[in-house]
């Protein structure tokens, strides 16, 4: 009985992950095939990478992407730890109130919040193009950056703080010199999940970006309305690759992490 | 350090760009083109209700399509060793990574009526079925994408469970189907609570897994808000009261939910 169950389970996951991964698989072969076609595979070619790479569209919303995504996380990074140290030190009232706030962007569907953004930029007479692009991606990071932080703030030691000051510090010796290194793991994180947000976000920029400036998710969209455009493939098997190599590159770090944490721990 | 004053440039930034935002899609849901008030925008929502239902019921299908296959499997992940998991988890977690829209494209090329599923059908004999442009190519496209979503917290709270919680049930009595209903279910409804809302939210609000997989003849609230912000018809006061109606819609759907979820519970500790 124990027997089958597991048999079971292990049959349930491949048949999930085969169902999630064999369409990416299709796409990833699909690259290299000859002709255009999408079912019959005739030969084996690069030729769809090099076009990729002489398509200047792609490249320059490439290229866009990683500015509005690095911009806005550095801003929504400070803006939301400074927040976070505010937050951590109102009364109880006042932060579950502005933590509804917080949730906000979070939980309300993101269309809305595209474009509610854009009625705003249209109020404020902001042209569309990268600057919009960077406040809106800073608006919807923001949240993610403090959801991070607050819980590092909530783990420590409040004694640090005091001890710092002391032994000497002013406040603000005191913040950079141990509230900052106290909550960098949050920083960090806050930080990544902004750059990824950032970097795949299709549907707010959609409203938000005007006709100007193309972000990557928004050259693949408008790719993706010619209906056959091989060279979808070949963007999508790097990126899968690209995203593999990083996955595997974490993994391997944290295991290494952990078992250097566990030898510790024996020779203790 | 005890100071509040470091959420002051954040709390403007989100009253700027959060507070003011929403507050302009309901001025513009009551007011026409040249800033008379109206309630002609909203009542006109009504002429679009056909569109409202599919969306409903297309998300609402897919969250519990979702359910059903996330579930098994978030309890069979948490039952397998540390390593294993944390393999599988990364497995779940890497096609998300990849862009919807490329994901989306992916299912688009399969389903056509040349595509590849309809060569290998053909090559067993059955003539080609139309898959693409219908609501099931819709709703799988859904699944397929938020699926994760309902995954991760599954699998994050059935981890809590431990095996000798589920031994004990077993040692006093109860067989496989009761220690799921007594045991295993009432502990991980919190990971449905979020699952359901991460998918449910994303599905209703969607418009370009109706656009490509649905063609022309499934569009949802939210290809019905697009056109009026970015397509050909522009009219943004209608838009906004498309999007606060949606909005209404997604608050009473979760609270229905909520309430289910409350009754669910009084009946196991009541």
């Amino acid at each position: 009985m124990k027997k089958r169950s597991s048999l079971f389970s292990k049959v349930y996951i491949a048949v999930v992950l085969a169902f999630l991964y064999l369409p990416i698989m299709v796409l990833v072969v699909f690259s290299f095939n000859q002709s255009k076609s999408r079912a019959v595979f005739t030969g084996f070619t690069l030729d769809w990478y090099q076009k990729l790479f002489h398509n200047e569209a792609i490249m320059s919303a490439l290229l866009n992407s990683l500015i509005v995504a690095v911009i806005s996380s550095v801003v929504a990074t400070v803006l939301g730890t400074l927040a976070a140290v505010g937050i951590h030190a109102m009364n109880r009232r006042m932060r579950s109130m502005v933590m509804n706030l917080t949730n906000i962007p979070v939980i309300n569907p993101e269309i809305v919040t595209g474009v509610s953004l854009m009625l705003m930029f249209v109020f404020l007479k902001m042209g569309f193009g990268l600057t919009t692009l960077v406040v809106a991606h800073t608006t919807f990071n923001v949240p993610y950056v403090i959801l991070s932080v607050m819980p590092k703030l909530r783990q420590m030691d409040v004694f640090q703080v005091e001890a710092a000051q002391d032994l000497g510090c002013n406040p603000t010796q005191a913040f950079f010199k141990v509230v900052i290194p106290e909550i960098m793991p949050g920083i960090m994180s806050g930080f990544l999940i902004s750059l990824t947000y950032s970097f795949d976000d299709f549907i707010i920029s959609h409203f938000v970006a005007g006709p100007t400036a193309q972000t990557l998710p928004l050259a693949i969209f408008s790719m993706t309305r010619k209906k056959v455009s091989p060279e979808i493939n070949a963007l999508s098997t790097i990126m899968f690759v690209a995203i593999l190599a990083v996955l595997l590159l974490i993994n391997i770090a944290d295991i290494r992490r952990e078992s250097k944490k566990k030898r510790g721990v024996q020779r203790r | 350090m005890k100071s509040k004053l470091p959420a002051l440039p954040y709390l403007i930034w989100m009253a700027l760009f959060i507070v003011v935002p929403l507050g302009l899609v309901v001025y513009f849901a009551f007011t026409t083109a040249d800033g008379q008030f109206t309630i002609a925008n909203i009542s006109q929502v009504g002429q679009y209700t056909g569109v409202l239902l599919r969306s409903i019921w297309l998300a609402a299908v897919a969250t519990v399509l979702c359910l059903l296959i996330a579930y098994p499997l978030a309890f069979f992940l948490s039952r397998a060793n540390y390593s294993i998991q944390r393999t599988l988890i990364m497995l779940v977690m890497l096609p998300m990574w990849m862009n919807f829209l490329l994901r989306t494209y992916a299912w688009m090329t399969l389903l056509e009526t040349s595509g590849l599923i309809n060569k290998l059908l053909g090559l067993i004999g059955l003539g080609p079925v139309q898959m693409i442009n219908t609501p099931g190519a819709v709703v799988l496209g859904m699944v397929y994408n938020y699926l994760p979503f309902m995954i991760l917290p599954l699998h994050s709270i059935m981890t809590k469970i431990e095996n000798t919680t589920l031994e004990a049930a077993q040692d006093l009595g109860a067989n496989w189907w009761q220690s799921f209903r007594r045991v295993v279910l009432p502990l991980s409804i919190p990971g449905i609570m979020t699952g359901v809302t991460m998918v449910f939210v994303p599905s209703i609000s969607t418009f370009i897994i109706s656009r490509m997989l649905g063609g022309g003849g499934n569009i949802l609230i939210g290809d019905l808000i697009e056109l009026q912000f970015i397509g050909s018809s522009y009219n943004p006061n209608l838009g906004s009261a498309i999007s606060l109606v949606m909005m209404v819609i997604v608050l009473l759907c979760m609270s229905l939910f909520n309430q289910f979820d409350k009754s669910e519970r009084e009946g196991i500790y009541g």
